[in-house]
């Protein structure tokens, strides 16, 4: 058997999205800026998918900007305001829980002489807002905050963080990093008051290479791409027109029937807790259920390191990740799991299981079966 | 491109008497192989001494001289231009039409070395020597002569063709692999045993390796990081057959059998063992290894005798007295390093104790191998005979 619980990672596809990537390779591949009838044809479907996606969020279809994935979009929202503002000051707001490609730009933005907050997490994983309150100056241009922790999945107060930020500062603008909350919540950035959004497509069963950041309308912002002249100016290059259609079709599934799909994972997780509670020796890091992202369960296993049990459950066919799997290759203790205080000694044997829509209980169920055979095994051979 | 041939010279196999024949056999032989990667048709030829490369078709001259570059036993790549053209005046023609495309800069010294094979040529060597160097000082008045220490010696070689050329490109040295046996490198993913296999390589020896596997303690990335140090190393050494072993059913043994301080020291025994059985059946003659003395406690002079204890083979460990920047220095030259600082866990790391021995008492060692005679032998049989075998070609 198979079992596949690593879809914050990525996911398998849907079925609509396949068949939309390979149309739009093998048939309708034209370029979308050429003038002839192919052309446009292959423009259709970069319209139909903004015109999905600016749905979902209940903006305006100009205020989607297509890109290459998650990190472009951090990037992005990022490097592109913070220059484009640098006149109505240097300041930024985050947190210390971010993704790198969050925390790597704004490393870079540091080199570049831009000043910048990180707001520590409390046990649950939330960002004080007592501390943000403080933490917002008249010459604070950025605030930039992941919606769904990666690694645990923690819900972080966006709404309450974007008033907080209004309050303090009108012309602050809002970035949420909705790389892992996009598909599993009903986001509405007019109303939560997020100038900025980004999003990938292959966390929700879309294609690889590709995503999207919501720009509000009123915000100025500079391309990291320059060309032809793609995307308002925006971010030149030949749009990747499977992919957009890819992401489209995605984002159409998942928010069909939203509410089942989400009761679903929801279910998943439940059952996944209540199985790996059964297990000697097993603590949950994730907030528990509707308090928490539908699709994270992060357990941690006493007496083992993460990285033989990972393997020892590939073995079996069980697909997992330590940490967070875009970070796993150089290993270093998260950041995440430390902030919201995991004993020092499970730092270092945590894995995070992850739901997608194609995953079932039977396979949670064999994954717990494994679980059972392995630990005992692995516990006896440990590092003295 | 105005090279269509390469002579090659090579150093040491030239003094090797009656065995000359199958070190330039070899050597001819690694070389048409190193070409095989390259782009274009070559055709390799033995001839007094010397070996040709002429290309038959158009190629790409880096990509050949970097793959000349990889072939042990080559002393000197020389790029060379050959004519059928004897009169000696149209010859000279030639001769300076290479220099000024080859040197666009002519601010330098030269002197001329011609050797006349053909000795019924009209001139001798003294007298190409002399009129050469005239006509060049004619053509290119900014050349000077310099006989004892000049920047560029045009060769010029009378024989059934004329060859030309002035360009010497070092070779890697050494031996032709294939000339002087075979050995069984002991590969871990570290970064001194690819430096090691290539060094043994170097001399001429063709080479096994093994690798232990220890799953689910060490990952398939890590494995495949020795497979693609292994292609690595074939660069050099031609085709590698990679024996990959499981080895985690015995370490958790020695595990739960031995002294914890022990366990690295009996357990590199055990690989030495499978090692050596496995070169056994390989037609291997000696082990290799990456091992240096001191890097960790498991390579003390101690700890190495008694490594070294359960080998009857010879165990060659060319680089046991190198600093540890001298063999980054050689994995960096070689292009190994990149690969093996990559992170991920090897098998003797795993459950390595805090405080290992790094003076193993040979006589307490081997008392406590007795507590794994129950099970250990059938163990090592199931790991040699169900190991896998990567061709690396």
């Amino acid at each position: 058997m198979e079992a596949y619980f690593d879809n914050s990672a990525t996911t398998k596809v849907f079925d609509s999205v396949r068949d939309i990537v390979v149309k739009t390779m093998t048939e309708d591949y034209g370029n979308p800026a050429a003038k002839h009838i192919k052309g446009m044809q292959a423009e259709n479907y970069i319209r139909e998918a903004r015109a999905i996606i600016a749905r979902s969020l209940k903006v305006q279809e100009k205020e989607i900007l297509f890109t290459s994935g998650g990190s472009e979009s951090n990037n992005m929202a990022l490097i592109g305001t913070a220059f484009a503002n640098r006149r109505a000051g240097n300041h930024i707001i985050s947190s210390n829980i971010e993704h790198a490609s969050v925390y790597n730009p704004l490393g870079f933005l540091e080199e570049q002489g831009f000043e910048i907050t990180y707001l520590p997490v409390d046990r649950r994983g939330h960002i004080s807002l007592d501390g943000l309150r403080e933490a917002v100056r008249p010459d604070t241009i950025l605030v930039s905050v992941m919606y769904v922790n990666n690694e645990v999945g923690t819900v972080e107060p966006v709404e309450e963080i974007g008033r907080i930020v209004k309050q303090q500062n009108p012309a602050a603008l809002f970035h949420v990093d909705a790389i892992q909350a996009y598909g599993k919540y009903e986001i509405r950035p007019k109303r939560q008051g997020i100038d900025l959004l980004s999003v990938s497509a292959h966390k929700i069963h879309g294609p690889k290479g590709v995503g999207f950041l919501y720009i509000d309308e009123k915000v100025k912002i500079r391309p990291l791409i320059y060309g032809g002249g793609q995307q308002r100016g925006l971010r030149s290059g030949t749009e990747n027109v499977p992919g957009a259609a890819g992401m489209g079709a995605a984002v159409k599934e998942m928010y069909t029937d939203h509410q089942k799909k989400i009761d679903y994972l929801y279910e998943l997780k439940d059952y996944a807790s209540a199985r790996l509670l059964e297990l000697e020796g097993v603590s949950l890091n994730n907030p528990p259920g509707r308090e928490g992202a539908p699709q994270i369960v992060s357990a941690s296993f006493e007496g083992v390191r993460s990285e033989v049990l990972l393997h020892a459950l590939e073995e079996r066919g069980v697909y997992v990740s330590s940490g967070s799997a875009c970070s796993s290759n150089h290993p270093g203790i998260s950041g995440t799991l430390k902030g919201i205080g995991v004993r020092q000694d499970l730092l270092d044997s945590t894995l995070r299981f992850s739901f997608g829509l194609f995953n079932t209980k039977d396979e949670i169920d064999y994954a717990a079966q494994v679980l059972k055979e392995l630990l005992p095994m692995l516990r006896r051979f440990t590092r003295k | 491109m105005v090279y269509q041939s390469f002579l090659i010279k090579y150093a040491e196999i030239g003094t090797k008497g009656k065995n000359r024949f199958l070190f330039e056999d070899a050597l001819v032989s690694r070389i048409c192989h190193a070409l095989r990667a390259v782009d274009g048709k070559f055709n390799v030829t033995r001839e007094h001494g010397r070996i040709y490369v002429d290309a038959l078709e158009d190629y790409d001259f880096e990509d050949t001289v970097e793959a000349l570059k990889k072939v042990f036993g080559i002393a000197w790549i020389c790029p060379m231009v050959q004519t059928e053209e004897k009169d000696f005046e149209r010859l000279t023609k030639e001769i300076l039409a290479y220099l000024d495309q080859v040197y666009p800069d002519k601010h330098m010294t030269f002197k001329v070395d011609s050797r006349r094979a053909d000795k019924s040529y009209p001139r001798t060597s003294e007298e190409i020597n002399r009129d050469l160097g005239e006509a060049v000082l004619e053509a290119f008045p900014e050349m000077k002569v310099d006989v004892h220490h000049p920047d560029m010696v045009l060769r010029v070689e009378i024989r059934a063709m004329v060859n030309i050329y002035s360009q010497m490109i070092p070779g890697p040295g050494g031996m032709p692999v294939g000339t002087n046996g075979k050995a069984l490198l002991l590969l871990s993913g570290g970064i001194d045993s690819p430096v090691a296999g290539y060094m043994v390589s170097k001399r001429g020896v063709k080479l096994a390796a093994v690798y232990f596997h220890a799953p689910p303690y060490t990952s398939e990335r890590a494995k495949q990081k020795v497979v693609d140090l292994a292609r690595l190393v074939s660069q050099y050494s031609g085709p590698i057959d990679l024996h990959v072993i499981n080895f985690t059913e015995i370490q958790l043994y020695i595990y739960e059998q031995c002294p914890h301080e022990e366990l690295t020291i009996i357990m590199r025994r055990y690989m030495m063992r499978i090692a050596e059985r496995i070169a056994g059946e390989t037609g291997c003659l000696a082990l290799v290894t990456g091992e240096s003395i001191g890097q960790v406690a498991s390579q003390t002079v101690q700890s190495l005798a008694a490594t070294n204890d359960v080998c009857s083979m010879p165990v060659f460990r060319p680089v046991i007295a190198f600093d540890k920047q001298e063999i980054i220095d050689i994995s960096e030259k070689i292009g190994t390093y990149e690969t093996s600082i990559l992170p991920y866990e090897d098998c003797c790391t795993i459950f390595v104790a805090k405080h290992p021995v790094t003076k193993p008492n040979l006589k307490a060692i081997r008392r406590s191998e007795e507590n794994l005679a129950e099970k250990i032998d059938e163990m090592v049989e199931t790991a040699i005979a169900g190991r896998e075998v990567v061709e690396i070609r």
